[in-house]
Parts: C-alpha cells; structure tokens; sequence
C-alpha cells in the first residue's frame, strides 16, 4: 500500500517537475538557435513516460499489485470509456467554466485593488491590512459561510476559487508596483501623465514580468480550489468524479480524473505562459544557457 | 526668460546640494553649466524641470512659478531611461501623445532622422548601444518642440564624430524655433561651441562660481585662437571651482 501510495505521489512529483521545467524553458525559445528545434521540449516527456513504461511494465510482469494503484493502460482505458459516453466532457466542461469565470473574478479584483493600493498611498494604508489579515484565513474556512450566503451551488464554488486567485494577484500587483524603477515614473512625470496614465503606461508594463508570474500562480490555485469547491457537493466535474471514484471503488476513475486535471492544468498554464511571453519580447533578460 | 533666485536644496539625508544659487536665463539664450562631479548640476536642472522643488527660493519661468513639471519644459535626463517596453519610435513618440496618429507617426521620424536614429525606429532599447539610447532619449525631448530645454550631459556617451554631428543638429534646431536651453556638460569645448554664456559652478555646497561669456562669433571654429584662448580661460577657472590641480582637470577634458 505505502509503495504503491509512494509510486502515485512520485508520478505526480515528475509530472509537477515536467510542467515547471517546460515552461521555463519557453521564453529562451523566442529565437531558437539549437540543431534540433524542439528537441529539448521533448525531454520533458522522458520522465512521466518512462514512469509510466516501468509501472505498466512492473505489474504486467506480476513485481507489483495494480489494483489499488491502476496501470497507465487502465487509466487510459477508463479514460476512454468516460469520454465515448461524453461523461468525461461534461466533468472537464464543467470544471473549466468554474476555473475560468473564479480566474477571471479573481485577476480583475485582484488586479484593480492591487494598482489601487500599489499607487496610493492612502488606499494602500485603508485596505491593506484588512486583506492581509483575511489572506491568511485559509479560504477552505469560508466554505461553510460561502454555502450559507451563496447555497452550494455554482456562485459559492466560483467566489470561493475567486479568493484563492485574488490573493497572489494582490499581493505582487501591489508589491511591485512599488517596487518600479524611480527613474521611469520620472519620466512619466516630465511629460505631465495624468495618475491613469501613469498606472497604464508605465506601472503596468513594468510590472508585467512579475505579473505574469503571479497569474501563473493565481491560475495553480484555482485549480487548486475548483477540487475543494467540487469536493463541497457538485453533480458534475472533475472533483466529483474523483469522489464518485471513490465511493464506487474504482481507483482507475480517480486517477483518471487526477490526469485529466494534471493535464488540464499544464495546458491552460502553456497557453498562459505562450500568451504573455508574447508581451514580454522586450525582457532583457538572463537567457539561460542550453 | 527663466529665473533661479535665492535656491536652496537640501536632500532629505541632509546633503546641501545647492545653496543661493542665483541665475537668470534671457528666452532663447543657450547656457551651459560646468563644474566637477557631484556639484548639484542635476539637482539644478530637475529643480527648474519641476520635479523636484526646492528647499528655499523661487523658479519661475516668465513670471509664473515652476512648481510642477510644465509643457513647455523639456528635460534630457543624465541616463537615456527609455521604457524596455516600446520601442524607440514609441518612446519617441511618448512626449507627444495627445497629437494625432498621423502627425506623431511624422514628426517621431523627423526626429529620430535627426538623431541619425532612422534606422533603429522599430528596435527594442535593449537593441541599442549607450550612445544610441542617448540620443533615441534627445529625440523624446525634442518631439514635443519644448520652450525651454534642459539637457543634463546629453552627449556624455558619444564618440567625438557623432558628438560634434549632434552639437550641428542641436544648434540647427535651436535656430528653428529657438528654444531656452540649459545644457550641462563635463566638456569644456561643447560648452564653448554651443553656449551664449558658461556657468562654472563648485561644489559643498552646489553653488555658482563663475559665469563666462565667450567673446566668440558663430559659427564657432573649435580651432580658432580665440576659442583656444576661451578653453583655456574656463579650464582655469574650473580647476579653482573644483579645488582640483589644473593638470588633473586638464587631463579629464
Ligand atoms: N536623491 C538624492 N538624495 C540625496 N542626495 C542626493 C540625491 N541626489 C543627489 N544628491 C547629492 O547632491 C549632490 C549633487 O548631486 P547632483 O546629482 O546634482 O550632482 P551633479 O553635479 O549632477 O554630478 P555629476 O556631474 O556627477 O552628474 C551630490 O553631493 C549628491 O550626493
Ligand atoms: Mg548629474
């Protein structure tokens, strides 16, 4: 039990690593110089694949027991099944819209408070402390007050993953607006910009760098809490196929549902990341060696 | 006609960088200040600019205070602080964002030409070499068609051809619709190639010492006796100011 518990938690890990080691490589990509273009983004599958490989090969072999932990083949085969009878769709569909409408709720309060508060000095001394105080009430604990002031439908599930966007977003907004090169709001102030110029044409694209990172994070933790949100009673999504897994006993469905989100995930932080880098061409920027 | 009178300005951390520091200068008039590092030339010309204010005194600019940045001032920093983020014809085109698009889009390339910049109009600053940038940030200054210009070393990172190109263009644009202008300068013969007058100032604090008018006709040949004679008049009295030997101020130049 404990090794094939481990087995599960360091395919996650690998699969964790891949995604991260991916998209960093990404913006050193803008101008590729190697022999073989793309051929370093392909390393990145060398580890969950090979996992996957040793795993389906260690039980077909009979060294290890896949009933508790399933084979990739089985996996692939629930997966199957629950898309040919478009279950699967309607789970993915459902979790995407409660990711995107709580990301979108979240970067937009937590993109307009955190300017609000990174430029003004007075806005920042009225709201700052209330929302560092609440950023470290775990947004687990609204659950119960969400359910009793939104019922437990859609609305409490998308505020709730809207909480957990809005603090990171928040949090470098206003911290690196502060942080924007002195000599840059100068110039601003030469040619007279009015406070929302200012903050559009200067502080922002300043701040896009760390901005993007901090989306990047906000959107993790809406995958993160669109589980928890499922996980509070949903007739639909991912998170409750992962329960359903569970109550009928059939791990393969869990793991099924934990690749989808694993998959999900990486995806929506690609296009993410491929979107912004666009913006960010003008970075003069360490570029790390190959 | 631009007025200093009586200014003071202590820095928060206490350093006294200017202290009465008096000066008047005529519209259209091109004035040239010299002096050793760390004499408060900057702090000067960001006081007149309206960026910062100062600790005791008056600015005006005819007759009304400067007590914020205004139009028809300009300013060349001492650094070329582009934004990484536009490229150098939208940096250019920065100071002139209230013009229509197809009136900046003409008058942004009628500057970086001017600057010998027409090339790089689509490039990142990041693409650009010191003095490039330099000049890309002359060209935002000059967009806008300022009253009064104040440039802080514009051409400190130039090598001596194209410094002496730039000098030319500055003095043609003068002569277009003749602007104040303010220039500091660490080079001796720039200041007396392009300026009506010369302020020498001293340091400890930031005062003026001297003020020299170069008895000289333009166009200027820096190898004239008299510019010579000039040269060497203002390379004295800047070893005084600065409380440096002669010698060592003579090797800088
Ligand atoms: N922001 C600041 N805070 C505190 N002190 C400052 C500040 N800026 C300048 N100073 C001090 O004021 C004095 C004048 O500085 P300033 O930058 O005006 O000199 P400068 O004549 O332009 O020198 P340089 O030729 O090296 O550019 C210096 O002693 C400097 O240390
Ligand atoms: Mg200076």
């Amino acid at each position: 039990m404990s090794a094939h518990a481990e087995t599960a938690s360091a395919c996650g890990a690998a699969l964790a690593a891949a995604s991260v080691k991916e998209t960093e490589a990404s913006p050193g990509h803008a101008w590729p110089h190697t022999a073989w273009p793309g051929g370093n983004r392909l390393i990145g599958f060398i580890l969950p694949l090979g996992l996957a490989l040793a795993w389906e090969a260690a039980v077909a072999v009979h060294w290890a027991d896949g009933r508790l932990l399933p084979t990739p083949s089985r996996i692939l085969a629930a997966l199957a099944t629950l898309a040919q009878s478009g279950e699967l769709a309607g789970h993915v569909l459902a979790t995407l819209q409660r990711v995107a409408l709580g990301f979108a709720f979240g970067v937009a309060a937590g993109t307009v408070l955190g300017a609000v508060s990174g430029y003004w000095t007075l806005a920042r001394q009225l709201i700052d402390p209330t929302l560092q105080a609440l950023r470290n009430i775990p947004s687990i604990a609204w659950v119960p007050m969400f359910i009793l002031w939104f019922g437990i439908f859609e609305t409490s599930k998308v505020i709730l993953i809207a909480v957990g966007v809005f603090f990171p977003i928040y949090l470098s907004l206003s911290a690196s607006i502060r942080g924007v090169d002195r000599k840059l709001v100068e110039v601003g102030r030469i040619f007279r910009f009015s406070h929302r110029e200012m903050i559009t044409r200067i502080l922002l694209p300043a701040t896009l760098p760390s901005y993007v990172v901090a989306l990047r994070s906000g959107l993790g933790l809406g995958w993160m809490f669109v589980v928890a949100a499922e996980f509070m009673g949903a007739e639909d999504g991912l998170g409750f196929l992962l329960i359903d897994g569970q109550q009928t006993g059939r791990p393969a469905v869990i793991l099924a549902s934990i690749t989808s989100f694993a998959v999900l995930g990486k995806l929506t932080d690609w296009l993410l990341a491929s979107v912004s880098a666009r913006f960010l061409t003008w970075q003069d920027s360490f570029k790390p060696a190959e | 006609m631009l007025s200093v009178a009586q200014v003071d300005k202590r820095y928060p951390n206490g350093v006294l960088a200017l202290a009465g520091l008096n000066l008047t200068v005529a519209a259209g008039e091109i004035l040239a200040v010299v002096g050793g590092s760390g004499c408060g030339k900057s702090t000067l010309l960001r006081l007149i600019a309206g960026l910062d204010s100062p600790t005791a005194g008056r600015i005006a600019l005819d007759g009304t205070p400067v007590t914020a940045p205004r139009a028809e001032i300009g300013l060349v920093f001492q650094e070329p602080r582009l934004m990484p983020w536009l490229t150098i014809d939208q940096n250019v085109a920065f100071g002139i964002r209230h013009l229509p698009a197809d009136e900046r889009t003409r008058r942004v390339s009628e500057c970086l030409a001017r600057v010998g910049l027409a090339s790089r109009s689509g490039h990142w600053p990041r693409e650009l070499s010191g003095g490039q940038a330099q000049r890309a940030a002359l060209a935002r200054a000059l967009v806008g068609r300022p009253k009064v210009l104040l440039l802080d070393e514009p051409f400190s990172s130039l090598d001596a051809l194209t410094r002496g190109d730039l000098q030319e263009h500055l003095l043609d644009l003068w002569g277009d619709d003749q602007p104040t202008m303010i220039l500091v300068t660490h080079d001796i013969e720039e200041a007396l190639f392009l300026a009506d007058r010369v302020v020498v100032m001293q340091p400890d604090p930031g005062r003026i010492r001297t003020e020299f008018v170069p008895p000289l006709a333009r166009p200027r040949d820096r190898t004239d006796p008299d510019f010579l004679r000039c040269k060497r008049r203002l390379l004295a009295d800047l070893g005084h100011a600065s409380g440096f030997s002669r010698q060592r101020v003579a090797a800088t130049v």
